[in-house]
């Protein structure tokens, strides 16, 4: 009982020590000052105009939105920018979960492949991005060359914004297909024994035992998939620069001409805001279905 | 047992196939490295160079000051890397191993950060920067990175794995909080700052459009930059292009194989649950 007497007082005195605040300072300054500060600035720079360098100039109120709204071109960009998305996250994921499927079963060389499905996590999007500018060259590259087409492909309104996405797919591969492949490894191994006796082919197994089973991984998936597509832009400035015409012009690569190319700070601001808002409610709806669907 | 050998093979030829696929952009761009300008320009395209020639090298060293952006980005990614650790283990410490009056509070505001995506806030930070007179320089790429919700988070959750009564029984002999932390509770989640930091390094060598937005001139642009720069330079020249992808991809590539396992085990870890 005196031990327990003893340790209350310690303890009560380690409650108020200074010591936790001093070790979370310097992550809550940085954060004050690189989230915080600049979201609030963004918020209220986003209801104003301003001069080229991004100072304030006149209260406008909700103008901003307004102006975003009913501009002619909103709703092809945000058109552009869901196809792009909806392509980008279905086939990076699909991708990503027949590589770790087939990594998982392989017998040979198995190091190997789970090196390669998991490399484009280490390769910038900056890097693939001019290798394929060299490979979807229409006159030196190989791609024509070997599929025997003459094809312009980031000229060409009908094949720019799905080259942009067969890239993307390529570098969101990687995260897709570790998470994909540390989930199946923990697929309770007795499921497989139950459907091989019950003489289940491999399809059958896979779609029926698998993905039910790593179906909290894909919902993960799911969110990460979507905040980092709407965040595509390396590879939209090097590749097509938002062209032909408008047709690869996601919203993200909208508001960096509205700021650095239009010096319409107010107006990207603006544009911020409202990609954090439709991330928020596409993040909180998918969290509503995970709860719906999983098993 | 006829069938499970043909499957094996089967599995070997579709992995063979899909490995070959996702590689071959990078091993092409190796290949082109290596050629001289007439097999470049030789139609039908040749898939491998007749032999190795630095030719190209030696062009885009000249075309761009690369290793001056090497070594930006080199310590633009070492000094990310060891802050967001640093802060990242603090905190994580503070939130895993005591308790304080408004602990709930301050940690779910450390969570609201990661559902504010960075580049929707970039402008502001890009005007901050601005406003502060940084742009060109060093700590403009490095400050606004010293730390990451994502670090904190993953070094609370290997703070927790150590038992409460390891703490206690050290507090009881006389260590303080600070000792408990740099002699017995860092070397303990060592493996996560393993893990994290390669991710940190990565994706800090990888960014594109921060480092874009904030410097101009050569003495502070990083690689990623300086690649999209060849490209400007001469939108033809394949052979300089494709050598100074190799020179910019190899850092990162040797830091991933070498520290894969780590890295995998330990993102994965928290993500996934049955």
């Amino acid at each position: 009982m005196t031990g327990v007497a003893v340790a209350r007082p310690a303890q009560k005195r380690r409650r108020v020590s200074p010591l936790p605040y001093l070790y979370l300072l310097p992550s809550l300054l940085l954060f004050a000052l690189f989230v915080f500060y600049p979201f609030v600035k963004t918020l209220i720079t986003s209801l104003y105009t301003t001069d080229p360098a991004g100072r304030l100039v006149d209260f406008v109120g909700l103008s901003n939105y307004i102006g975003t709204f009913t501009s002619k071109d909103f709703a092809q960009v945000m058109s552009v920018t869901f196809e792009f998305a909806i392509k980008v996250v279905a086939g990076s994921i699909a991708l990503g979960v027949l590589a770790a499927i087939l990594a998982h079963e392989v017998t040979h060389l198995k190091g190997l492949f789970r090196t390669v499905y998991a490399l484009p996590m280490a390769v910038s999007s900056a890097c693939i991005t001019v290798i394929c500018v060299f490979i979807l060259n229409p006159t030196m590259g190989i791609l024509n060359y070997l599929l025997g087409t003459d094809i312009r492909w980031l000229k060409d309104v009908k094949t720019a914004l799905n080259s942009v996405a067969v890239v993307t797919i390529w570098m969101h591969l990687g995260l897709n297909y570790i998470f994909t492949i540390a989930a199946l490894q923990n697929v309770d191994a007795s499921l497989y024994e139950a459907a091989a006796i019950d003489g289940a082919g491999l399809l059958r197994k896979h779609w029926h035992i698998t993905l039910p089973c790593i179906s909290p991984t894909l919902f993960f998936l799911l969110i990460v998939n979507v905040i980092n597509s709407f965040q595509s832009y390396a590879q939209i400035n090097l590749m097509t620069r938002g062209g032909p015409g408008k047709c690869t012009r996601v919203f993200i690569y909208q508001i960096y001409l509205e700021a650095f190319v239009n010096g319409r700070f107010g107006n990207a601001c603006a544009q911020s805001v409202i990609m954090f808002l439709l991330l928020l409610i596409l993040t909180l709806a998918q969290f509503r279905l995970e709860k719906k669907v999983t098993y | 047992m006829v069938r499970k050998g043909l499957s094996a093979w089967v599995f070997l030829l579709l992995n063979l196939v899909l490995a070959l696929l996702l590689v071959s952009p990078l091993l092409y761009c190796l290949s082109v490295s290596f050629m001289t300008e007439p097999e470049l320009m030789n139609f039908p395209p040749r898939l491998l160079p007749s032999a190795l020639s630095f030719e190209n090298y030696r062009a885009a060293l000249q075309m761009a000051p690369i290793l001056q952006f090497l070594l930006n980005s080199l310590i633009a990614a070492v000094a990310c890397t060891a802050g967001q650790l640093i802060t990242g283990a603090l905190a994580g410490y503070a939130f895993a191993m005591h308790e304080f009056p408004g602990k709930r509070v301050l940690f779910l505001l450390m969570l609201a950060t990661m559902m504010i995506p960075g580049q929707a806030i970039i402008i502001s930070n890009y005007l901050t920067v601005a406003g502060l007179g940084m742009i060109d320089t060093y700590q403009a790429l490095i400050i606004p990175y010293l730390t990451s919700a994502f670090c904190v988070f993953n070094m609370r959750q290997a703070f927790l794995s150590i038992p409460t009564e390891l703490k206690e029984s050290a507090e009881l002999d006389g260590c303080s909080s600070p000792v408990f932390l740099v002699r017995i509770g860092l070397p303990l989640v060592l493996p996560s700052l393993g893990s994290l930091g390669i991710y940190t390094f990565l994706s800090v060598w990888n960014q594109y459009l921060w480092p874009l937005l904030v410097t101009n001139k050569p003495a502070t642009r990083t690689v990623q930059i300086g690649i999209g720069m060849l490209q400007d330079a001469d939108a033809n020249a394949y052979g300089p292009i494709m050598a100074g992808v190799v020179m910019v991809l190899i850092p990162s590539i040797i830091v991933f194989i070498l520290g894969q396992r780590t890295l995998i085990q330990g993102l994965t870890a928290g993500a996934v649950k049955g």
